[in-house]
């Protein structure tokens, strides 16, 4: 391998070429303009859900007149409509709730068993680390229908906290690996000084560990939250009655009517209910990075 | 919890009760530690899984219990053109989607690994499309592929004046199929380019030094050190991203539910659609198993395919 390369380099030409590839003409060629374009496709979408959503009905439906991508007489319409003539407020509350009581279950399962995987050895504990690991590559195309019948048989259709029991088993195989990593990176000698100190187990992880772990508890506990805020194929079929329903579920069944689609409530909804997990992003996205890589690393 | 405190403090200082000498025990302890995550997934996952493969050999319906019809399930879906024209636009959604996923990524990825202002804010701007809602992305793109007031449409036609008509994106088959790629495309570039980027970080700038002291062109570079080192991370990644591209639901359903005639079906949409809304819930959780072994085969092709160096010259020549 490095052979071959040797000796296509020896016959290449050299330094003039190294040479100008920092030529500012250049840089702006090729690292400038492919950025701004991929910046511009990436952010069109979003752009073009806000701008519909403050968009009067006469602006929207008429390029003729007005410019398609930007708007005359910017009115609120929609978002009151939104709030006050449909349930959306109560689907954001369901949100929020399943969001966070999944998020919080999956954290405390998946620490005590990142925990004990990577601190108190045992025989086979990697086998447990890895066969947890493994779930994650189970997707919820598979699984939702043969859950669906599980969750009736549970009495739990229907209501939110099926949702709440069924997302663990996503979040978790996800976060206990992350933990784990995190896990790894506190010294041992810490938790044995502890040990001789004569502190129990749960004390030693309640003080030592867990405040150590604590910007790994917080990436783990983002991603959760959003992942469990995105969810849809378990919503849509385990929930049933309106006022349930989780808002991406409720703006595609409840808010898309008849054949002539409101643009504006529909786009006014994708607004709102992608905010949430936009602000919360940006207020971490240190923390989303490493966590997003680093659970690809591992 | 605050009550195993207590007793915990009160076996540092004093003596130690039945129940923190309890939680002293090792064993114990991991019992307890492994008891919720496990319960969880064996509950919530393991055994779906299994019910799922029972499922598909029997003729269950919601609301009442099936018999055992042995493969009769499997045997009317290969009959079926319907699925068979999934099994079709699945692999080449996944194929197309995938390929463009990576190749755009990469390249973000090598674009983001240069000196450039405003670094971190342009970074978060680019995962913005992966954290957002995908139903809610999805109907932005629906909207965006209207057929009267289609944006795309009205570029070309009234602005640049490239055609004469609008583009009919989701009305006809192959247009739709296409339409639901771009989405999918515009939706995993953000993960493919950060994590890609993660790994481009770890390489170590003087195996480029050393390149450019001997001479090598940018593409050599990129041939030659990039790419190389690149491949145990490109594996993982591409296996993940082959999965749940396959395993896709969430666009689909949102943008076209599987039509126009059911040509954008993906597997995932159809099973919903034959198990949870048309009820037949054995014929959907066949659907669903035999998506397992194209996931089996596309894991160990994109995996070992790609991580071919690693098994055939050993760990130690990377």
């Amino acid at each position: 391998m490095t052979d071959t390369a040797v000796q296509q380099q020896a016959s290449a030409t050299s330094a003039p070429e190294t040479m100008a590839w920092d030529s500012r003409a250049r840089r702006m060629v090729m690292i400038y303009l492919p950025l701004s374009c991929f910046v511009l496709i990436l952010l069109f979408p979003f752009y073009w859900m806000a701008v519909t959503s403050f968009k009067p009905n006469a602006e929207l439906l008429n390029f003729k007149d007005h410019n398609p991508f930007w708007i005359t007489s910017p009115t609120l319409a929609h978002i009151k409509h939104l709030l006050f003539n449909t349930a959306y407020p109560t689907w954001l509350k369901t949100t929020m709730f399943v969001a966070i009581g999944s998020t919080f279950l999956s954290l405390f399962a998946s620490t005590l068993a990142a925990y004990a995987i990577e601190r108190l050895r045992f025989r086979g504990s990697p086998y447990v680390g890895l066969g947890i690991y493994l779930a994650y590559l189970v997707p919820p195309s598979i699984l939702f229908i043969p859950l669906a019948t599980v969750i009736v048989q549970f009495g739990l259709f229907d209501s939110p906290m099926a949702l709440i029991l069924v997302y663990p088993t996503f979040l978790v195989p996800f976060c206990t690996w992350l933990l784990i990593g995190y896990f790894k990176s506190i010294p041992y000698e810490l938790e044995e000084c502890a040990l001789v100190d004569g502190a129990t187990r749960l004390q030693i992880l309640r003080k030592i560990t867990l405040p150590l772990a604590v910007p790994g508890l917080i990436s783990a506990g983002i991603f959760s939250f959003t992942l469990s805020w995105n969810e849809f194929i378990y919503a849509l079929a385990f929930i049933q009655s309106g006022a349930n329903k989780t808002v991406p579920v409720a703006i595609l069944t409840e808010l898309v009517t008849g054949d002539v689609y409101q643009w504006g409530a529909l786009m006014a909804g994708s607004l709102l209910g992608s905010l949430p997990v936009a602000l919360f992003y940006s207020l971490f996205v240190d923390y989303y990075v490493s966590s997003l890589t680093g659970a690809v690393k591992e | 919890m605050s009550v195993t405190t207590i007793s915990a403090r009160s076996y540092a200082q004093h003596q130690p009760g039945w129940f923190a000498r309890l939680l002293d025990n090792k064993l114990f302890l991991i019992v307890v530690c492994l008891t919720p995550a496990i319960g969880l997934l064996t509950v919530f996952l393991t055994y779906p899984l299994g019910l799922g493969v029972w499922l598909a050999f029997t003729d269950t319906t919601i609301g009442q219990r099936g018999i055992f019809v042995g493969f009769e399930n499997f045997q009317y879906l290969l009959k079926d053109p319907l699925w068979w024209g999934a099994v079709f636009y699945s692999i080449f959604y996944t194929a197309v989607a995938t390929f463009g996923k990576f190749a755009l990524g990469f390249w973000l990825a090598l674009l983001l690994n240069n000196h450039i202002p405003l670094k971190s804010l342009i970074r978060a701007i680019v995962l913005l499309p992966w954290i957002v809602p995908t139903v809610l992305s999805a109907l932005a793109f629906w909207w965006i592929y209207d057929p009267q007031f289609s944006i795309i449409s009205y570029l070309l036609v009234d602005v640049l004046g490239w055609r004469s008509t609008n583009i009919d994106f989701l009305g006809t088959p192959w247009p739709a199929r296409f339409s639901l790629i771009a989405a999918n495309i515009w939706r995993g570039i953000p993960f493919v380019a950060i994590s890609l980027l993660a790994g481009l970080q770890t390489i170590s700038p003087s195996l480029y030094e050393a390149a450019m002291l001997d001479g090598a062109t940018a593409w050599q570079r990129f041939r030659y050190i990039t790419f190389p080192m690149m491949m145990p991370i490109l594996a993982i990644v591409m296996t993940f991203s082959i999965i749940f591209t396959f395993t896709d639901f969430q666009l689909v359903y949102a943008i076209t539910r599987g039509g126009p005639v059911n040509s954008t079906h993906l597997l995932a949409t159809l099973a919903f659609q034959r198990g949870i809304a048309g009820g037949e819930l054995g014929e959907g959780a066949a659907i669903a198993v035999s998506m397992v072994p194209f996931l089996v085969f596309a894991t160990l092709f994109s995996y070992f395919g790609l991580a071919r160096r690693k098994w055939q010259q050993g760990e130690a020549n990377d």
